[in-house]
């Protein structure tokens, strides 16, 4: 039998220390939707996402009840509708974005991703066709989330692919200037996009998935730093072992709720996504770990290795824990989802070359970062080219989530509410990169990438 | 089935005699109870099996939950197999 002790230091995780599910996410593939008119594409994707997704949201809000965990999220993840509508022929997908919309509002769930490409070696004319209707798509919905992988490390880098994101970003911040530009804040642009990933914004349903799959993400950077705190003065071995053990009980909770939800709903489990994910709340920041493990301020010196370890010990903790690992994995640093990360930036300590610097060790990349209204669409275009190379060249997961927030210089704020947090207008450099950009072409696949 | 019941709170007279009350309404037996009392603070925490339980679980937790919200401490009732996940390989 479990003892007290044992009890009451769950109790505590979950009353004072933030520990919560971040996320069930529901995979739906819609590839059984395709149609070659608009209207029945429409028709077919609310359809199959409603029917399916009808009981999930209260079956998450059960299985919170019964266990006595928060589960903050309920979403719902699709087939990337650019290979879902590349038969209807249109060239405006906003309809299909805005169905997507709808049936998420239906369902009960506070997002809905998919709204997606994957364009790492080329473009089909579905591909652009959604690409070119991300911004009003984002403008005209709530819930719909979007994606865009424009590199793997198997295909390289394709650069038409980045040099239309620059556009596509600054389009949807322009669309959405009366809500402090919170379109981009809704797309991700990536490179070795995983396709069971179960965090907004860049989860979608991937190809090699089932017709339906439960995937979920853990949480509980206050839990991990509350015991990095009860440690003391121990060696950087002795804290890497804190935090897995920290870990392997976060991710058994993970476990567990998705064992149940997978039950319940009668559908297969796919993964637990090992994160540390933050949220603006007090005390549940991924920068405050690094602090408490000896920094002064997080973005300082130190902070690199800090985070390297934090994301090693995490994952080997969480991988014992659970019997199918996968999505992104890792600790995110999101800077306007982490109050932490606000405090440094406001502070002047943390930069975004930093951060380019961090995502080299830890998922995902450059992630809610706000920057000045005019800068140019070649700079945002190569800050991605940037942080998409340090993906490709180091076979993991990378991306960019840059909001160029229309009329707002550095120093200014951006208040995007709820789990997206507020940011802290960050300054990026103003040298050209136009030619680089305009360019065009792909980049070569790394050698490292020829395993076989 | 087995349930958890926690109780948290300043001590005051009555605590397990009020808890133990609502779980015999609704025939849940009490399999083993530990409590500790540090300073004024009291912890219990109380095995139970819910198997034959008269009202759904839900129920169950909602009137704990309201003893406590009276007596002022805090009570939560959830499934066992949360702390077995966490604490055990």
């Amino acid at each position: 039998m479990i003892n007290t002790g044992d009890i009451l230091e769950t109790i505590k995780m979950i009353r004072e220390e933030h520990l919560d599910i971040r996320t069930i996410t529901m995979g739906i593939s819609l590839r059984d939707c395709a149609a070659e008119d608009m209207n029945r594409l429409c028709t077919r994707i609310y359809d199959k996402i409603t029917k399916t997704a009808e009981h999930l949201v209260r079956t998450g809000e059960d299985i919170e009840r019964d266990f006595g965990i928060p589960i903050i999220n309920k979403r719902i993840s699709v087939t990337p509708i650019a290979i879902v509508a590349d038969a209807c022929g249109a060239r405006d997908y906003t309809p299909i974005a805005q169905t997507l919309d709808r049936a998420a509002a239906v369902t009960g769930v506070n997002f809905i991703g998919g709204f997606s490409a994957l364009v790492h070696k080329g473009f089909t004319p579905g591909d652009r066709a959604l690409i070119d209707s991300i911004p009003e798509a984002l403008a005209s919905t709530e819930r719909v989330c979007s994606s865009v992988n424009v590199a793997t490390t198997k295909a390289g880098i394709n650069m038409d692919a980045v040099a239309l994101m620059g556009g596509v970003i600054k389009k949807a911040a322009y669309l959405t200037r009366d809500r402090d530009s919170i379109g981009p804040a809704k797309l991700v642009v990536f490179a070795n996009v995983p396709e069971d990933n179960p965090f907004m914004a860049g989860a979608f349903h991937g190809v090699g998935e089932p017709d339906c799959a439960i995937n979920v993400g853990v949480s509980g950077p206050g839990v991990v730093r509350s015991a990095i705190a009860r440690a003391g003065d121990c060696s950087l071995a002795e804290l890497s072992e804190i935090i897995k053990r920290t870990a392997f009980k976060i991710t058994r909770v993970g476990q567990l709720v998705a064992n149940e939800a997978s039950a319940r709903l009668g559908v297969p489990f796919g993964i637990v996504d090992l994160s540390l994910a933050p949220t603006p709340e007090v005390g549940d920041s991924v920068a405050h770990i690094l602090e408490e493990m000896g920094l002064a301020c997080c973005g300082g010196p130190g902070t690199t290795a800090a985070l390297a370890m934090l994301n090693d010990a995490v994952k080997k903790g969480g991988v014992m824990a659970s019997s199918q690992v996968g999505g992104l994995s890792g600790a995110f640093i999101p800077v306007s989802e982490d109050a932490g990360m606000i405090d440094a930036v406001r502070a002047g300590v943390l930069h975004l070359d930093k951060l380019e610097a961090m995502t080299a060790v830890c998922s995902v990349g450059l992630d809610m970062i706000a920057i000045p209204g005019d800068t140019s669409e070649e700079t945002i275009c190569a800050i991605i080219a940037d942080e998409i190379s340090i993906g490709v060249a180091n076979n993991k997961t990378t991306a960019c989530r840059l909001i160029p927030a229309y009329g707002c210089k550095v120093g200014d704020e951006v208040e995007f509410g709820g789990l997206l947090g507020s940011a802290p207008v960050m300054e990026v450099g103003r040298t050209s990169p136009a030619r680089f950009i305009a360019r065009g072409g792909r980049i070569p696949a790394p050698i490292h990438s020829l395993r076989n | 089935m087995r349930a958890v019941i926690t109780v948290i709170g300043h001590d005051t007279v009555g605590i397990i005699a009020k808890t133990s009350a609502v779980l015999s309404r609704h025939n849940v037996n009490i399999l083993d109870i530990t409590q500790s009392v540090l300073g004024d603070i009291f912890a219990m925490v109380m095995f139970a099996d819910i198997s034959a339980c008269s009202v759904p679980f839900r129920d169950l937790q909602n009137e704990l939950e309201a003893l406590g919200t009276e007596i002022g401490v805090q009570i939560s009732a959830v499934h066992e197999e949360i702390f077995n996940a966490m604490h055990t390989v």
